[in-house]
């Protein structure tokens, strides 16, 4: 069962990257919000898996008599569920207000706080002659 | 009694930001508590030193949950220092953002997210838990998110957009590096990590997640080449913010480097350290030799700090007392200076009218005295005798020759040279050169009230002043971090103060 999680956490986060490479805010949010939950995956899985053991203490004892699951994992994934949808809720917005202030959603484009020199306008046109035409998706 | 008092440096800032958003509409009682809490926050960092030199490390359990169980808030020379830095910058920050922060940001909620902030940030000091390191920084995180929007300017957004992605990634790996930590070792608490890590049998997996920590601190504390998100972000926001963004955040990040590569990943020094030695060099280079490509004051200083956080790393990675000793006393160093600029360049803008160096000049001639204020920080930064950066420079070169690692040593002092150039630069077309509209600065629409300009100038006079006193009577601050630095590479008095004492 690790195995199958842990080529299941491999594909996520290979998916994620894929998006978080693209030039557009939105995608590369869904690829974070996907990265987050390979995380909290890893760390389930990393925290070994027990089948049909509760942590349960049974009435009248101090400690468990048998092995049971590790609780621990979870608490650290629900502590990071609670934070991750805080941050990215916020990170959504945000990318919201950029759409509607800055009016693009393509980062290249985004160059309020760090406006392009002369020197590197003439670098990127040359850079573009050279790689050929850019996809313009939105 | 003890876990009461380590739990001051949270208690109070959350104190300070509770009382502040209570406070509602009265921006004067406002102000007033985000003032006072930030002068307590300090009085706590002293405290604490002297508690720490008294009675050596101190340790609260938290919950009474006895360590590695619990949380375990351990407080040391190191976080006792960091602390009393942090409370600094936050008594001199909130008194000069009482003239500077606009009256809307601070209607929408200015002085609870800085005390949330510095909240944030001791906790992270404080802490001697993985996971609860991870949630200070989100708890930091966030409130730097909205401070950094506070206003919400076209340029603000950019910036944002880039800081937020870029630390979400640094969360993610920080999280992912904590769960496989957890998976070879079973226990987060940092102390009993230490000793856990030399029994794991695959020691190249911990190799493999001490990188991981590597990268996620090396993203926030602008690492080359993961420190992109600085120099987009920190000159848009209000420069208060921009002020406590560049004394703390990346400092947080230092700091867990030193904390993580002290204690917990020892185990493959070469490999590891001379990782950090080479990425030090090359983030002190690439970060002075970007700061002489811009010509925008805030912009110039953000690629100053990432010069000088490679000095901080070069002192860790080279791993003696030394080396150590130099690391700690150059973040004290770094954090007051590099404030002070930031306030120094606010102080400018509000004199002339712009952040850009072409279209201001003539403070020298109308403003000798915020001349000087510039200056002693600037040489202080470059390096220059007898201020603080001298010694701290001096520290880290010596460390260096000390082992033989003569490139770093030459790259540091290549970095304190280009170093003077960027601050040279700023001289000439600020404060030498006559204002291009000729408009004399301070008068007319660039006039500041006197009010305005003693809480603007105090805190950069008083940092000043810090600086110069560091410089001159530096003894103290050396001995200081030397125990802090002792205290560091012999980890087993950490351990003994946290788990008792083993047979």
């Amino acid at each position: 069962m690790e195995v199958v999680l842990s080529v299941v956490v491999g594909i996520m986060v290979t998916a994620s990257i894929y998006l978080m490479l693209g030039r557009n805010l939105v995608k590369f949010l869904f690829g974070l919000i996907l990265l987050s939950n390979a995380a909290n995956l890893a760390i389930f899985t990393s925290g070994r898996l027990t089948w049909g053991s509760p942590p349960l203490i049974p009435e009248g004892a101090l400690v468990p008599i048998t092995d049971i699951a590790n609780a621990l994992p979870q608490a650290l994934i629900l502590t990071a569920i609670v934070i991750s949808f805080g941050l990215l809720a916020f990170a959504l917005v945000l990318a919201y207000c950029a759409y509607q202030e800055l009016g693009t959603v393509d980062t290249d484009e985004m160059r309020i706080a760090e406006p392009e020199t002369e020197f590197a306008k003439k670098a990127s046109r040359a850079w573009r002659a050279l790689s050929g035409p850019r996809d313009r998706a939105p | 009694m003890t876990a009461w008092l380590v739990a001051l440096p949270i208690l109070v800032p959350f104190v300070t930001a509770i009382l502040a958003f209570l406070a509602g509409g009265s921006i004067t009682v406002k102000r007033w508590i985000s003032v006072a809490g930030a002068a307590v926050l300090l009085a706590v960092g002293l405290l604490l030193i002297h508690q720490v030199y008294q009675h050596g490390i101190l340790v609260g359990a938290m919950g009474d949950w006895p360590p590695p169980f619990g949380i375990a808030l351990v407080v040391d020379f190191l976080s006792a220092i960091m602390v009393a830095i942090t409370g600094i910058t936050g008594l001199a920050v909130a008194v000069y953002a009482l003239a500077e922060v606009d009256r809307a940001e601070e209607h929408v909620g200015f002085h609870p997210l800085f005390h949330l902030l510095l909240g944030g940030v001791c906790g992270a000091f404080t802490t001697g838990d993985m996971f609860n390191l991870y949630v200070w920084f989100e708890v930091m995180l966030i409130s730097s998110f909205a401070l950094l929007v506070l206003g919400s300017r076209k340029a603000q957004i950019d910036g944002a957009v880039k800081y937020v992605a870029l630390n979400l990634v640094s969360t993610v790996l920080f999280l992912v590096a904590v769960g496989l930590l957890y998976g070879m070792t079973g226990t987060l608490n940092m102390a009993d990590l230490h000793l856990t890590i030399p029994q794991v049998e695959n020691q190249g997996l911990v190799t493999a997640v001490a990188l991981m920590f590597i990268v996620a601190f090396g993203i926030k504390s602008a690492l080359f080449p993961l420190f992109f998100w600085l120099p987009a972000a920190y000159h848009t926001p209000s420069v208060s913010v921009s002020a406590i963004f560049s004394a703390l955040l990346t400092k947080v990040g230092v700091y867990a480097l030193i904390r993580v590569f002290t204690l917990i990943f020892t185990q493959d020094v070469g490999y590891t350290h001379n990782l950090l030695l080479i990425i030090a060099g090359i983030t002190m280079l690439t970060g002075v030799l970007g700061a002489a490509a811009q010509n925008e004051f805030r912009r110039i200083l953000s690629f100053h700090i990432v010069s000088q956080i490679g000095y901080m790393i070069m002192g860790l990675a080279l791993y003696t007392p030394l080396g150590v000793m130099g690391a700690v006393f150059y973040v004290v160093h770094h954090i007051i200076v590099k404030a002070n600029l930031f306030l120094v360049s606010g102080v400018a803008n509000r004199l002339t009218g712009s952040f850009e160096l072409k279209k201001i000049g003539g403070l020298y001639k109308s403003q000798p005295f915020v001349a000087v204020l510039f200056l002693v920080p600037a040489f202080s930064l470059a390096g220059l005798p007898p201020l603080s950066g001298f010694w701290a420079k001096l520290v880290l070169v010596q460390a260096g020759l000390e082992i033989g690692s003569y490139l770093i040593v030459a790259t540091a002092l290549l970095v304190g040279l280009l170093t003077i150039y960027s601050m040279t630069k700023i001289w000439n077309e600020a404060f030498w050169k006559s204002h291009p509209d000729a408009i004399e600065p301070g008068t007319g629409a660039v006039a500041l009230s006197r009010r305005d300009y003693i809480l603007l100038t105090a805190p950069i006079a008083g940092m000043a002043a810090l600086t110069v006193i560091i410089g001159l009577w530096t003894e103290p601050f050396i001995l200081l971090a030397t125990a802090a630095a002792e205290q560091l590479l012999n980890p087993d008095a950490y351990v003994n103060a946290v788990l008792g004492a083993r047979p």
